[in-house]
């Protein structure tokens, strides 16, 4: 460039500030998930729900990676003759580890529902759902 | 046949010598964020409008007894609609996961990307950083896009982590539809000028607001000849857009840190060409005017002014439209963008020397060399997300 020189008067060169590079002071977990400048918007009424909704995103986010990993998975085990794509549409479990996959879901189920089942039973059940505070100056008493 | 359009998969990105290595899960999450993206584009973002013309206009008529006076009111109508909350919500989350999920990659690695920049540009001529230089305040004022730390942040000396995660994520925030390096906009004005103006020469391009360079290089690829200089300014940005274009094979521009609303280290008249692309709406008020007055003296006499932006609000945009549109200056972050598009183009260029009977303004649409079909797919109008631009300028008046 001709008139580098006469651009670069009140700059430094190309290679200055390359030195030195250390990048030891990078937390790479907790900076990914810096806060961008600015107030955050909230669209739903209450601030609660859209957090809820941001971490349900988050995890169906994950559920997609996954998904693409087992995916890769059976691609590379078809590659190398392990075994077909066609073979796990077809698998048929015994009855004894179907019976243990049914189980499993069972208890996903129940993992992902609980707090709607808490809140059924505090319905059901209102002597057993008692404000604590109350609880504790009957326990004082006890 | 399905007729729901894809996205690209992210692995048809173009990658480059000083570009960020990826793991399998963290594409898989790029691919999971695409077609997100596209699914709230395409079949969530309609609802906005269908409930506005059944709910919202509706409620707002029987209460004030007329419609909508300006897009503020259709804000405020809007905020209460569940369809637009539910919209909203997501189109912020996918934001803030993309930023997450690309920054996660870059800072693992932000070691090795620095180190890889500095290999690359070693012996080159075509960076110049300013010492102490001066970040404008309306870049030190927001992180445009929710990029934490925005275009100029440096975590370390020679860092380059942010504009690594821009080249490597805006693929997913636009759904792959600016192409596999990213540079639909730059390949489309050059393709537009060269198209209309075949007798134009310039010598020395002026590229404003460069970022990492991906609309630059089209521009210097179709224009070979000439000495294109790219300024911003972003440290990072610059290091690493001077480092790809090498690793790209283009040699005829430099990459200079420089304030747009001060550029004294060009001449009067040094430029044939002066251009913006998606670079306006991220300026400031005040900043805008002195930029267009120092576009004034750096171009030549007869050299062509032109500006890429997004659409301006005009009498002729509903106010639905126009608070859609203003969505991503209050929520994704780009707070002048919707003050910006009040603005007159016409005005803005007289103040860089263009007769009002000179001016002109096209419609351009991302030149994407993925597959056409699938970047066409995408008809429902996702406003200031979809690659189809307002281009305005014109030619300095002698």
């Amino acid at each position: 460039m001709s008139n580098q020189t006469e651009l670069s008067s009140s700059h430094a060169g190309g290679q200055a500030d390359h030195e030195g590079i250390d990048a030891s002071g990078v937390n790479d977990i907790l900076m990914a998930g810096d806060k961008s400048k600015g107030g955050r918007p909230y669209f739903f009424n209450s601030a609660e729900t859209e957090r809820v909704m941001n971490i349900a995103m988050a995890i169906a986010a994950e559920v997609a990676v996954v998904r693409e990993r087992i995916d890769t998975i059976e691609r590379l085990l078809q590659t190398s003759g392990v075994l077909r794509q066609s073979d796990i549409e077809a698998f048929v479990p015994t009855d004894e580890a179907a019976e243990e996959r049914q189980l499993w879901h069972a208890r996903y189920a129940a993992r992902i529902l609980r707090i709607v089942q808490q809140e059924l039973d505090a319905v059901a059940h209102p002597e057993n759902n008692i404000p604590m505070q109350q609880i504790a100056d009957e326990i004082n008493d006890m | 046949m399905m007729s729901y359009q894809l996205p690209p998969v992210w692995t048809k990105l173009q990658r480059h010598e000083v570009f960020p290595e990826f793991s399998h899960d963290e594409r898989a999450r790029y691919n999971f964020l695409a077609n997100l993206n596209r699914f709230v584009s395409t079949a969530i973002a309609p609802g906005n409008k269908i409930a506005f013309d059944k709910r919202v206009e509706p409620a707002f008529r029987a209460v004030h007894g007329r419609s909508f006076a300006d897009r503020h009111e259709v804000a405020a109508a809007m905020s209460n609609e569940p369809i637009y909350q539910c919209w909203g919500a997501l189109r912020r989350s996918t934001m803030e996961m993309r930023q997450q999920n690309g920054r996660a990659v870059v800072l693992r690695q932000a070691q090795q990307l620095a180190e890889k920049v500095k290999a690359r540009l070693a012996g080159a001529a075509n960076l110049v950083l300013a010492k102490d230089f001066v970040v404008p305040p309306y870049l030190r004022h927001v992180d445009n896009h929710l990029m934490p730390g925005s275009y100029h942040t440096e975590y370390f000396a020679g860092d380059v982590a942010n504009a690594a995660n821009y080249d490597s994520g805006l693929f997913v925030t636009s759904g792959g539809m600016l192409g596999s390096l990213t540079d639909g906009g730059g390949k489309a004005i050059a393709a537009w000028v060269k198209a209309s103006y075949p007798d134009f020469k310039p010598r020395r391009i002026l590229d404003i607001g460069c970022g990492l360079g991906h609309n630059t290089l089209p521009i210097a690829q179709l224009y070979p000849d000439a000495e294109v200089i790219a300024i911003d300014a972003g440290a990072p940005m610059l290091r690493y857009g001077a480092a790809r274009a090498q690793a790209l094979g283009i040699g005829n521009v430099t990459f200079m840190q420089t304030d747009a609303a001060d550029m004294q280290a060009f001449a009067n008249g040094h430029f044939d060409w002066v251009q913006t692309t998606m670079f306006l709406h991220e300026t400031g008020g005040r900043a805008i005017h002195k930029i267009f007055k120092e576009i004034n003296r750096v171009l030549a006499v007869g050299g062509l002014n032109l500006h890429i932006e997004q659409p301006q609000y005009t009498p002729d945009m509903s106010f639905y439209e126009q608070f859609m549109r203003d969505w991503d200056a209050y929520y994704n972050a780009e707070p002048y963008w919707g003050h910006m598009h009040d603005l007159q183009p016409v005005d803005l260029m007289q103040e860089a020397g263009v007769d009002p009977a000179d001016f002109m303004q096209v419609g351009v649409k991302a030149v994407n060399d993925l597959d056409q079909k699938k970047a066409d797919g995408q008809v429902t109008e996702d406003y200031g997300r979809s690659p189809i631009w307002n281009v305005f300028g014109g030619w300095k008046k002698g």
